[in-house]
């Protein structure tokens, strides 16, 4: 199994302009305070006692051709995310509208139709693909289970899909055990594109492949979005992947989107002080810049717990620019310059929001303390 | 609180089945009376009885008092005189008229005794066994193990029993008798006449828990964390005794809060095979002779035993696995 | 230097070595064989390199280029019956392969300590962090358990651990992910190793806590003086870290240096292929990246002669088929920079600077 060959690829020096041209386009998916709080249930009764507040309330929206992309650290809630907006999850709270239409609570026999639209990929291509089934099986499965006959048959839609992804068709009655691990990405991808997706939701795709693995599975998915017109939801921990497969980012935080802007902006000029932390932690790989380490900025601790998540800007523990006013007033998630929009009352590369509110909280002091002061709060 | 619930709920299972069920398939209270007046029965003497047993009540009603003999003691009454029956009443044998309670706690430490040696035993060397081969993977020592470990498994009880018996007692009589001495009585004279029972019981069990142990060490010392204690230079003893076995015995006592508390009802086989007056053999004969209450009590004693030894698994679970306490 | 060129010719070293004085931990020749069921696994075959006090080595390499057996057989951890372990280790003048393994075990956590990648799985879960912290102390120093947990104690300050008194006692399961991984540190550093081996130490992490634990390893390094290896598949953690880079493909080591020579003048095409495999944040966004086709090979079939020729896009660039038939050797191809390649020095550097540095 050593024939794994990336997809042949049409001259692409074109693609940034159409990318940039369908961030315009019409809403796909519409998502209104959406939330999902898991109940943390105790004794004999089975009582709840509190609640996992995954998603706490999030809006935004993808546009047909985009490709949204997902960061933010383990327990921000990014993964629930995509479950909820496949509706693999019934949300608690808020809407969720796929092509105009309210799914935020439809029924199993309902969902079938949006079922074929909307497609996920799994982060562990190990786990997401039964070892008993035969790859034609389980990539032709969405078809048997939507009921559809595709043009020349299940067998030859398949082999099609299957050179798509750039896997050899006639491995069509090989199991998954025979193939490697972004061989089996590949298959995990031909069967979400079996029925022709209007969506994409993709959760950590490339992050249990090898480095040299992952750029195969990103440039396919590339590729696809071009051929295909398909729009992707990619959520990662990974920022680089992420930028490299974004047009728009949002950046969680325990259960909340704290920024959400274009792709060049947010790398360029983070404004959120989390989005800004995220983005200097990320190692980069050129030993010359070491050594240039005012650059990071070192929060302290761990990520608060979401079943009691902090009050106002959850954030304000960690910051080292919190004042009186992030502890008890929760920042609105507001377009402060064009294509970026922010939840923070003193925002980075950008005008104080609550300028009269000077006085900072002591563990904004401490955090500030230990990286040296470097962090002045900017004008 | 849940372990008392559960019992509850047992015993109104097994009431429903021992009473309730014959009485669905046709038979009447006065059926049943007649069953303890026996041979002689005539219209009066059964319609006492169904009187003072209560049996022309309502079935809750039944269960109501039955629950309450247990608790409380009940009065019965055959003819003139009262009797009073003290908790835990079981009732009375249809078959020999007397109380069920006492035959039983006759019995028990007879069965319990020998569970426990044999639970000692089977523990130890299952354990000692399925470490070895454990380590030794694909060793002789491992294969020669394993496969009398399936013989183990695979041989009846009542095969080893009669084998070690005709061997022990009758060919070479190093035991002139197999029989229950009280441990209170004198404790070496009790685990010597019980040691016949005890190995053949053993044996079975013992095979199975290499078995268990085995697969069970295989699986952790293969985990990462036995991988950080050889990290850290501890000597090979150490990381197999303090960080490998004690994961691996987790599953272990789970099973073996099961298997000992089943065994104190269940020990039929031994106890038939040794003629030993345990309530396994007690409940054979009570089923022999459709002798309800008898058959009752043993039912709920053993079931007892089986919730009282799975609550202290969970205890000793707690205390092994400190995850398991704060979740 | 001599004896060193000696040892990656693959010329087995048997005479004593002559080891710079500032060389804590030598590796000449490692080899880490596997009998399996479907054949004998050359995990690692033939890798040598050395260490310094107070440097850190990273080893770079995909799943199943042997970087972390490597990393076991210097601990000498590999003691199975299946496992054949030959070459030379020599820690600080000792050597360790042909040594007592018993001996190898004293020195184990002591002169040298391993943190892992899963905290998590890497502490055992019925033991308190203290507990296992003060166990690793009293293996190798005869205190009572008083004096080891108030090292403990010390310890877990040290590595940033706050209330460090309470959460002594606490289980594994109750730290967070960084938390834990600093409680791991704190047991591999109680000793004061003078080598610290930490494999894919952030891989489990998130990136804040990355930054976090980086930052702890690299200020617990200059305290201590300990020379460092650090195992990842992140170019952007040797990066940070590394002054001396190692990377491995397929068992064995195709190109090793220093770590600025072998990021700014790679001489190696799978080196290559990993740098234009990695989307960078400090670039400009490119269009595409530039992927290695196909998957790392199998060690039990490995590919003939160079192992990388399968993937690699220059495999025919040498004559004669050579890539195929004949395993290059390291060459040295700039001070104390070694590469592994049947291309010609002029044939590299020209599709470095003209195919492969412009895009990344």
């Amino acid at each position: 199994m050593s024939d794994d060959k990336t997809v042949s690829t049409p001259d692409t020096s074109g693609s940034t302009l159409t990318k940039d041209t369908s961030a315009d386009g019409e809403v796909l998916l519409k998502v209104t305070g959406l939330q999902k709080h898991f109940p943390i249930r105790k004794g004999l009764l089975q009582r709840q006692t509190g609640a996992v507040r995954a998603v706490d309330g999030i809006d935004f929206e993808v546009r047909r051709g985009e490709t949204l992309g997902v960061v933010g650290e383990s327990g921000c809630g990014k993964s629930t995310m995509g479950r909820l907006i496949t509706r693999l999850l019934e949300p608690t709270g808020g809407s969720v509208e796929f092509e105009g239409k309210d799914i935020t609570h439809l029924k199993t026999g309902e969902l079938r139709p949006m079922r074929r639209d909307v497609q996920m990929i799994f982060q562990d291509p190990y786990s997401s693909l039964n070892p008993r089934h035969t790859i034609g099986t389980i990539v032709g499965a969405p078809f048997r289970l939507q009921g559809v006959e595709p043009e020349g048959g299940v067998k030859k839609e398949v082999q099609r899909l299957l050179s798509v992804v750039g896997l050899n068709p006639e491995h069509y009655n090989r199991y998954p055990h025979e193939f490697s691990g972004g061989q089996r990405q590949r298959i995990g991808i031909a069967r979400a594109l079996a029925l022709n997706p209007k969506l994409v939701v993709a959760d950590e795709p490339v992050s249990a492949l090898d480095v040299s693995i992952q750029a195969q599975v990103v440039n396919l998915l590339d590729d696809l979005q071009e051929e295909l017109g398909l729009t992707y939801v990619i959520i990662a921990h990974d920022l680089s992947v992420v930028r490299h497969v974004s047009d728009r980012i949002a950046v969680m935080y325990l259960g909340k989107i704290v920024e959400l802007a274009d792709r060049d902006k947010l790398y360029k000029s983070p404004m959120h002080p989390y989005s800004k932390a995220l983005l200097s932690a990320v190692p980069i790989p050129d030993p010359k810049r070491r050594g240039v380490k005012s650059e990071r900025i070192l929060l302290k601790g761990d990520v608060p717990s979401p079943i009691a998540p902090p009050s106002g800007c959850r954030f304000h523990t960690r910051c080292w620019k919190a004042t009186e006013i992030c502890r008890t007033t929760e920042p609105p998630l507001a377009e402060l310059r064009a294509g970026q929009r922010v939840a923070c009352h003193h925002p980075e590369n950008f005008e104080d929001q609550q300028p009269q509110d000077t006085k900072l909280l002591s563990s904004a002091k401490e955090v500030a303390a230990e990286n040296g002061g470097a962090t002045p709060v900017e004008k | 609180m849940g372990a008392v619930l559960l019992l509850l709920v047992v015993s109104a299972v097994t009431f429903a089945i021992f009473f309730l069920v014959p009485r669905l398939g046709g038979q009447t209270a006065d059926q049943l009376a007649t069953q303890y007046v026996g041979k002689d029965a005539n219209p009066e003497s059964v319609a006492a009885i169904k009187k003072n047993l209560g049996l022309d009540q309502p079935v809750y009603e039944q269960y109501w008092n039955f629950i309450k003999g247990l608790v409380a003691g009940a009065d019965y009454r055959f003819g003139p005189d009262a009797t009073h029956c003290s908790a835990p009443c079981f009732g009375y044998s249809f078959k020999s008229h007397i109380e069920v309670w006492p035959q039983l706690e006759q019995r028990i430490p007879v069965s319990f005794s020998l569970a426990v040696g044999a639970a000692v035993i089977w523990v130890v060397s299952g354990v000692t066994i399925g470490v070895i081969s454990a380590l030794r993977k694909g060793k002789p020592i491992d294969r020669v193990s394993m496969f009398i470990a399936l013989a183990g498994v695979s041989l009846p009880i009542f095969f080893t029993g009669q084998i070690l018996l005709a061997l022990f007692v009758y060919e070479i009589p190093i035991w002139d008798s197999v029989d229950y001495v009280p441990f209170t009585e004198n404790p070496a004279d009790w685990a010597w006449h019980l040691l016949l029972p005890w190995v053949s019981l053993a044996f079975l069990f013992s095979a199975l828990y290499a078995r268990l142990t085995r697969a069970g060490m295989l699986e952790t010392m293969g985990e990462d964390y036995i991988r950080t204690a050889r990290a850290k230079g501890l000597k090979e003893t150490t990381v197999v005794a303090k960080h490998g076995l004690r994961s691996a015995l987790t599953p272990i006592v789970t099973i073996f809060g099961m298997d000992f508390g089943t065994l104190v009802g269940t020990a039929v086989l031994t106890e038939t095979v040794f003629s030993l007056q345990g309530i396994g053999a007690y409940s054979v004969q009570a089923i022999k002779d459709n002798d309800l209450p008898i058959v009752m009590g043993v039912t709920l004693v053993a079931a007892f035993f089986i919730v009282f030894c799975n609550l202290i698994v969970d205890l000793v679970y707690a205390a092994i696995d400190p995850r398991v306490r704060y979740s | 230097m001599s004896k060193l060129d000696k040892a990656a010719l693959g010329e087995p070293d048997t005479t004593a070595p002559s080891v710079p004085d500032d060389v804590f931990l030598s590796v000449r020749d490692l080899r880490i064989h596997f009998d399996t069921d479907d054949g004998l696994v050359k995990s690692v075959d033939g890798v040598s390199f050395d260490v310094r006090k107070g440097k850190t080595l990273g080893i770079v390499g995909e799943s199943g280029s042997g970087k972390s057996v490597t990393s076991l057989g210097v601990m000498g951890l590999h003691r199975s019956a299946r496992a054949h372990v030959s070459g030379e280790v020599w820690l600080d003048g000792q050597e360790l392969i042909a040594a007592d393994p018993d001996e190898v075990r004293r020195l184990r956590g002591r002169k040298m300590a391993m943190i892992f990648q899963d905290p998590l799985s890497a502490m055992h879960p019925y033991y308190t962090v203290g507990h296992q912290i003060v166990e690793a102390y009293r293996v190798h120093h005869d205190v009572n358990r008083k004096v080891a947990k108030q090292r403990a104690i010390e310890m877990l300050d040290r590595v940033g651990i706050p209330e460090p008194a309470k959460r002594v006692d606490g289980y594994p399961h109750e730290f967070s992910g960084g938390m834990r991984q600093r409680a791991m540190i704190a047991m591999a550093l109680v000793n004061n190793p003078e080598l610290l081996i930490a494999d894919e130490p952030t891989t489990a992490l998130d990136v804040t806590v990355q930054a976090q634990i980086l930052d702890l390893i690299r200020d617990l390094q200059k305290e201590f003086g300990s020379a460092v290896i650090m195992i990842t598949h992140d170019l952007g953690v040797v990066a940070e870290m590394a002054d001396d880079l190692l990377v491995m493909y397929g068992g064995r080591c195709v190109e090793r240096g220093p770590a600025e020579d072998v990021f700014s003048e790679p001489r190696h095409p799978y080196t290559w292929g990993l740098l234009g495999s990695m989307p960078r944040l400090d670039r400009e966004e490119t269009d595409r990246l530039i992927p290695i086709k196909g998957a790392p090979p199998s060690l039990i079939n490995l590919p003939s002669g160079c192992a990388f020729h399968p993937r690699c896009p220059y495999a025919d660039i040498p004559k004669d088929n050579v890539t195929r038939t004949v395993r290059p050797e390291l060459t040295e191809v700039g001070g104390s920079h070694w590469a592994a390649c049947h291309m010609t020095q002029e044939q590299r550097e020209r599709i470095w600077t003209e195919e492969i540095a412009p895009k990344l």
